[in-house]
């Protein structure tokens, strides 16, 4: 990639691996339980995250040099907030129903850890465009996690995929269900979210025995 | 040359090699290794980790061929309510027969070899990856498994739960004796959460009830548990449910052969009498307490919880799995409070808790296994915070004696 140089392509690839948000920094959890039961609310989720912390990393990195570092946090909030507004209102606008799925956590976005944790450690201290790539970066890495997540949550706790019935239908007994499977309703309750997370860092950790912390 | 010798030579030529572990695992099932400690003085005691999970294993095996009998008996009597003959229970009349034995045994034994197969599967796995030897964690866990389900759990499930309880609640914390939840505990918390519908209802615990649910032949058998959860009476005498006539879980219906087995646990020195004790004593108090509540007229017949709280306390005892957890389940030394007063507290409140979800929570008509599971969660606590008193009383006593 001649677009990017290596330091720019580093801030954008390494937070969806080895610096992740969600399964290295361990940022970000409460959302990743809340509402990954199904795919399609982890796409958007993720999606809005992405709108968030790039937009937010622009304008905090506009603005680095004239917040006053006392009421740097305040600053950050609003901004947060202005933008969290408008992924609210454009998802009550296009797609009332899924909106209506996420509920109070598209609101909670302000909250997310993730959003600050880069506004702090990089915006306040980069140009916008690093800033811009950072924001992105940070935010593909909590959304992959999201997807993957919602991705086995959703097939094996509802046997859907994005509201397709990818494993048959449960009430006429076609497909797995016609041999006996079941729906696992572990899977759609957040500790179950919890479990899956925690596997995914185990995976990752034992392919990557550098990110193991020493205690 | 023998087994056994042969044994050794296979031992020998696998030695550093990866499936070594494997190997090892087969030669100490059938004997005692030929290994011996290195250097340093120990203390010498013969109940090793094979010996006391062997001992458990011969406590669980009265309940585990009641359970087969049970079974098949509850199945034909089922049938036989359904066409409106109701019997009456004999041990040799119609408890012990053939018929039984058969319908049981064919239900039964699949899933101990389910359990069994699944469970010992994983730990060969995790052996060899990691290059540890198999610990005998399992053979507990295994048989314990098949006991707390209802008989006509599908063995997929069972399968995709002992996979999930022996990763997540043991492998995961380092294998065996490092785990903080009783994993046989957490396969069933598994299995009642991710199919609830095989897992409580008036139809899972009886073999057949759900395949012939709707039909022309169709048969049921509601635990007393969940009767009285519903107000309704039961049709059991307090002999039935104290020798273990009952439908239930597979182990747990027989009360009296769970206190023989318990205490054969407490005479071998197995499990802690000071669990035992006070876990009783914890469901007794909170069962008077109800009582109580009933008797000084706080809620009346039609309340939701009337049909529970007014259970005397002493049959609250008896009926549902709270003697099987307490005996088998309560006292794993290794997810259960270390100290000696430690161990009085986590059995208290294993009992205070069992029936106050019991009775409480209609969502739960067993509570016994989600007490022990929080309470394994808290041991630790409780441990530390014996420690810290302990600490405490000698640090005055230091203060005193220097002052």
């Amino acid at each position: 990639m001649a677009l990017l140089s290596k330091k720019d392509r580093g801030l954008l690839l390494d937070p969806l691996a080895d610096n992740n948000p969600i399964t290295i920094q361990v940022l970000g959890i409460c959302s990743a339980l809340a509402i990954t039961a199904q795919l399609k609310a982890s796409i958007v989720m993720g999606l809005s995250v992405v709108f968030v912390l790039a937009m937010g990393n622009v304008v905090i990195s506009l603005m680095r040099n004239i917040i006053p570092s006392k009421i740097r946090i305040i600053v950050q909030l609003v901004v947060v907030a202005a933008l969290v507004i408008i992924v609210d209102q454009v998802l009550k606008a296009f797609a009332y129903e899924l909106s209506k799925t996420l509920s109070v956590f598209v609101g909670l976005i302000i909250t997310n850890c993730i959003i600050m944790g880069r506004f702090e450690a990089f915006a306040l201290g980069n140009k916008p465009w690093r800033s811009f790539l950072d924001g992105i970066g940070n935010a593909a890495g909590y959304a992959l996690i999201l997807i993957i997540v919602g991705f086995f949550r959703e097939l094996l706790g509802s046997g859907t995929l994005l509201g397709f019935k990818v494993l048959g239908d449960p009430i006429t007994k076609t497909g797995l269900y016609a041999i006996g499977y079941e729906n696992n309703g572990f899977m759609l309750l957040s500790p179950m979210a919890l479990i899956v997370v925690g596997i995914i860092i185990w995976i990752q950790r034992s392919r990557n025995s550098a990110l193991i912390e020493e205690n | 040359m023998g087994l056994k010798e042969k044994l050794h030579g296979i031992k020998e030529d696998f030695k550093g090699k990866k499936m070594a572990p494997a190997f090892n695992a087969l030669h100490t099932f059938l004997y005692t290794p030929d290994e011996t400690t290195h250097s340093g003085g120990h203390v010498r005691a013969v109940d090793d980790l094979k010996r006391t999970m062997n001992t458990v294993i011969m406590a669980l095996i009265p309940v585990l061929i009641w359970g087969i009998f049970n079974t098949g008996y509850q199945h034909y009597s089922a049938v036989d309510a359904a066409q409106g003959v109701i019997r009456e229970a004999s041990l040799f009349g119609n408890f012990f027969t053939w018929d039984n034995f058969i319908m049981g045994a064919w239900t039964v034994l699949p899933l101990v070899i389910i359990s069994y197969a699944v469970g010992l599967g994983v730990e060969f796995i995790f052996a060899v990856i990691k290059g540890h030897e198999v610990e005998e964690g399992y053979l507990v866990t295994g048989m314990l498994v098949p006991l707390i389900v209802p008989v006509d759990i599908p063995l997929w499930m069972l399968a995709v739960a002992v996979i999930f309880g022996v990763v997540i609640g043991k492998e995961v914390f380092g294998g065996t004796g490092m785990n903080i939840l009783n994993p046989a505990l957490t396969i069933r918390a598994f299995l009642f959460f991710a199919y609830p519908t095989w897992m409580s209802g008036d139809k899972v615990w009886v073999h057949g009830a759900k395949a012939a649910e709707g039909g022309a032949d169709a048969i049921s058998g509601e635990t007393i548990l969940g009767a009285y959860a519903q107000n309704s009476s039961v049709v059991y005498d307090f002999s039935d449910k104290f020798f273990g006539f009952i439908p239930g879980s597979i182990g747990e219906t027989s009360t009296f052969l769970i206190i023989l087995g318990g205490l054969f646990l407490m005479f071998t020195k197995i499990a802690s009498w000071r669990i035992i004790l006070s876990a009783i004593v914890g469901a007794a108090v909170m069962g008077l307490i109800f009582n109580g509540v009933v008797d000084q007229g706080w809620i009346g017949e039609g309340n939701t919880f009337y049909g529970l709280m007014s259970t005397p306390f002493w049959e609250h005892l008896v009926i549902g799995g709270i003697a099987f957890g307490i005996v088998y389940m309560a006292t794993d030394p290794v997810s259960g409070s270390q100290t000696n007063t430690g161990k009085y507290w986590y059995g208290f409140l294993i009992g205070f808790f069992s029936i106050m979800i019991r009775v409480f929570n209609p969502a739960f008509p067993e509570g016994v296994f989600l007490a022990i599971l929080l309470m394994n969660v808290f041991a630790p606590t409780i441990d530390h915070y014996v420690v810290q008193a302990n600490v405490k009383k000698r640090m005055k006593r230091l203060k005193l004696k220097t002052a």
